[in-house]
C-alpha cells in the first residue's frame, strides 16, 4: 500500500509536483497519466527515494520513505524512465549484482531463473547489455525491478520506444504482475493505461486533475450519445423514420460505405439510449441493420478535456460542425449548378426538337 | 557495499583502464628501481618510494574519474540510490574498489623487495614496511579526493582534471607556504602539504601525526562525497 500525503517538489520557483495526495491499495494497478513534464517522473522518483520531497510524505507499506529509506526501499521495485543498466556487464552479471545489491534472501539461481523466464530474457542471459536491442534492454530493466519479489512495482513509462509487438508483451506482463504486486505505471499513451490499469490518476502541471476508475472516468465525462448505424434500405425513408423517433436530435447520412447502403450518424438527447427502439423500427419496416456502434468519448478526448480544459473539446466540436456546415453549403452550390446545367440541357433539347421539326417541315415542303 | 565493490572492481578489469594504470605504474617505478637500486647497488629504496608521488598525482585521477560520473551519465545511480543500501556503503564500495586496483599496482614493490633481498641479503625492513604503509595511505587519500570530485560532475574529463588540480594544490601548498608572510596562514599551509609528510616516511620517520593526517583526509573526502550525493537528492 502506498499513501501519498501533500507531496510537493519545488525546483527553485517552479513547483514540479504540487500538493499531491492519493492512496494505492494492495493489488491495484494504478495508471499515472499526464503530458510530458506533468510531474510523473518526479513523483515516482520521490516515491522511490531517489529524490526527496520538499514537503509532504510518502508512506510505503506504512513506512515513510524519508524516515526509514532502507526499510521502505525493500518493498519497492523501480524501473525508471531510462533503465539503469550497466552496459559493460552481461545480463547474468547485472542481475546477480542487483540480487546482491538488494540483499535478496530468495534462492539465487531459482529466483533469477524465474524472473528471466517471466520477462522472457533467457535467450540473452549471457550477452553483454550494450549489444541488446531496446526491447531487451527494457525487459532487463524490468527484470531488475522484479528481483527480490518486491510487493510494490513502480514503472516509469515501461513501453516507451518499443515496437507494437513488444508493447503488447510488456502490457500482458504487467497485467500478470498486477495479480501479485501493487503496480504504479506511468505513461502518456492512453490506450496503454486503459488496457492495463484499474484506476487512473491524471496529473497536469504537478496537480491531480482526475482520480477515478477507468470505467467511471470514461462514463462521467462522456456527454456525447452518438450512434453510428449502417442500415440497408431506402435512404430518405430511413432518415425520416429515425428523425421521427423520440429523443433524436439529428441524423446525418453522408457516408456510402457499401453500394447503396449508408452509415447514419444519429445524435440523441443526453441520457437517451436509442439502440433498442431503432432496432425495432428498422425491423418493422423490413430493413436490415448491418452495423451499430456507439461513439463514446475516448480517453484521448477525456485527457484533452481534463488537461487543457473544456475549450479544446468544444472547439474541436465546433470546428467539426463548421466544417459540416461548409460542406453542406458546398453541396448545395453543386446541386444548384447541377440544376442549372439540367435546365440548360433541357433548353438545348427543346431547341434541337424545334430544329428537327423545322427540318421535317422543310422536307415535307 | 560488497556488491558495489565487486561490480566496480570487475568493471575496472573488464575495461582497459586498470591494466593501463597498473602497467604505467610498473614501468615508471621500475625505471627508478633499476636506475637507483640495481645500477648503483643501493639497498635504500626511499627514492623508489618518493618518486611514486609524481606518477600517482597523474594516474590516480584517471582511476577515479569515472566512479560517479558514469553512474550519473548512464542513469545507473537511480538503481543504486533506490536500492535498500545507504549512501555511505555506496561510496565505500567504490572507494575500496579503487584502492584495491591501486594495491595491485603497489604489489610490484614486493617484487622489488624480493629482488633486493636476493641480491643484497636483506633490506631495512622497518623502513620498507613503513613506506609501503605510507604509499597506501597516500594513494587512498588521492583516491578519496578523486571519488569526491567524480561525484560533483557528470563529465569524466572534467573530473580527472579537477582531481589533478586539487592534488597538485596539496602538493604545492607547503612549497608556497614559504612565501607567505602571515604566520598563522603559513602554518596552516605547511601543515596541509602532502609531499613533506609523505617524504618523512621515506626518511624512516614513522610519525603518528602524519598517519592521522592522511587517515583524516581519507575520511573527510569520503564524508564529503556522501554529502554531495545527499545534497543532490534535496536540491
Amino acid at each position: 500500500m502506498i499513501e501519498v500525503q501533500n507531496l510537493t517538489k519545488q525546483y527553485g520557483a517552479k513547483k514540479a509536483v504540487d500538493n499531491l495526495s492519493f492512496t494505492v491499495n494492495d493489488g491495484e494497478i494504478l495508471g499515472f497519466l499526464g503530458p510530458n513534464g506533468a510531474g510523473k517522473s518526479t513523483t515516482m522518483n520521490m516515491l522511490t527515494g531517489y529524490i526527496s520531497s520538499t514537503e509532504g510524505k510518502a508512506l510505503i507499506n506504512g513506512i515513510d520513505i524519508l524516515d526509514d529509506p532502507i526499510e521502505a526501499k525493500k518493498n519497492i521495485g523501480y524501473l525508471p524512465e531510462i533503465p539503469p543498466l550497466y552496459l559493460d556487464m552481461t545480463v547474468k552479471d547485472y542481475l546477480n549484482f542487483i540480487y546482491d545489491l538488494k540483499k535478496c534472501k530468495l534462492p539465487r539461481k531459482a529466483h533469477l531463473e524465474d524472473v528471466c523466464s517471466l520477462v522472457m530474457i533467457k535467450d540473452v542471459y549471457n550477452r553483454i547489455i550494450r549489444n541488446l536491442s531496446k526491447g531487451y534492454k527494457q525487459r532487463v530493466g524490468l527484470a531488475q525491478a522484479l528481483i527480490g519479489n518486491p510487493p510494490i512495482l513502480i514503472l516509469d513509462e515501461p513501453t516507451v520506444g518499443l515496437d507494437p509487438k513488444q508493447i503488447i508483451e510488456i502490457r500482458t506482463l504487467i497485467k500478470k504482475l498486477g495479480k501479485k504486486h501493487t503496480v504504479i505505471l506511468s505513461s502518456h499513451i492512453l490506450p496503454e493505461i486503459q488496457a492495463v490499469c484499474d484506476r487512473i490518476i491524471i496529473i497536469n502541471g504537478g496537480k491531480i486533475a482526475a482520480d477515478d476508475t477507468t470505467e467511471n472516468l470514461t462514463k462521467n465525462i462522456s456527454t456525447d450519445h452518438k450512434l453510428i448505424a449502417r442500415i440497408d434500405g431506402p435512404r430518405d425513408e430511413i432518415l425520416k423514420t429515425i428523425k421521427n423517433m423520440p429523443g433524436v436530435v439529428s441524423v446525418v447520412a453522408d457516408m456510402e460505405r457499401e453500394a447503396g447502403i449508408f452509415d447514419y450518424e444519429i445524435e440523441a438527447k443526453e441520457g437517451v439510449d436509442l439502440r433498442r427502439e431503432l432496432f425495432k423500427r428498422v425491423v418493422a419496416r423490413n430493413w436490415v441493420i448491418l452495423g451499430l456502434k456507439t461513439t463514446e468519448m475516448t480517453l484521448e478526448d477525456i485527457f484533452l478535456k481534463i488537461t487543457m480544459g473544456d475549450d479544446v473539446v468544444i472547439k474541436t466540436k465546433k470546428n467539426a460542425e463548421e466544417k459540416a456546415a461548409e460542406a453542406d453549403a458546398k453541396a448545395e452550390q453543386y446541386d444548384e449548378k447541377a440544376a442549372a446545367a439540367d435546365a440548360k440541357t433541357e433548353e438545348y433539347d427543346k431547341l434541337a426538337e424545334k430544329a428537327e421539326a423545322a427540318e421535317k417541315k422543310e422536307g415535307e415542303e | 557495499m560488497g556488491a558495489i565493490f565487486r561490480r566496480e572492481l570487475k568493471a575496472y578489469f573488464t575495461s582497459p583502464i586498470a591494466y593501463i594504470f597498473i602497467a604505467v605504474f610498473y614501468i615508471y617505478t621500475a625505471t627508478y628501481f633499476v636506475n637507483t637500486n640495481l645500477y648503483y647497488g643501493l639497498t635504500d629504496m626511499s627514492y623508489v618510494f618518493t618518486s611514486a608521488f609524481t606518477i600517482m598525482m597523474f594516474l590516480l585521477p584517471l582511476l577515479t574519474m569515472r566512479l560517479f560520473t558514469e553512474e550519473r551519465r548512464q542513469r545507473t545511480d537511480q538503481c543504486l540510490l533506490t536500492a535498500p543500501v545507504n549512501l555511505f556503503s555506496i561510496v565505500m564500495g567504490k572507494f575500496l574498489a579503487s584502492v584495491c586496483v591501486f594495491l595491485c599496482a603497489m604489489a610490484i614493490y614486493l617484487i622489488y623487495i624480493i629482488v633486493l633481498t636476493s641480491l643484497a641479503g636483506s633490506v631495512a625492513w622497518a623502513t620498507v614496511i613503513g613506506n609501503l604503509f605510507a604509499l597506501l595511505l597516500l594513494g587512498a587519500s588521492f583516491i578519496a579526493i578523486g571519488t569526491f570530485i567524480s561525484a560533483t560532475t557528470e563529465n569524466q574529463v572534467v573530473a580527472a582534471i579537477l582531481s589533478f588540480i586539487i592534488i597538485m594544490a596539496f602538493y604545492l601548498i607547503d612549497m608556497l607556504a614559504g612565501m607567505v608572510q602571515v604566520e598563522w596562514l603559513r602554518n596552516i599551509m605547511s601543515a596541509l602539504g602532502f609531499y613533506s609528510r609523505y617524504a618523512e616516511f621515506s626518511q624512516g620517520i614513522f610519525s603518528i601525526p602524519n598517519i592521522v593526517f592522511f587517515i583524516s583526509t581519507i575520511f573527510i573526502f569520503n564524508f564529503l562525497t556522501v554529502r554531495v550525493l545527499e545534497k543532490r537528492r534535496w536540491s
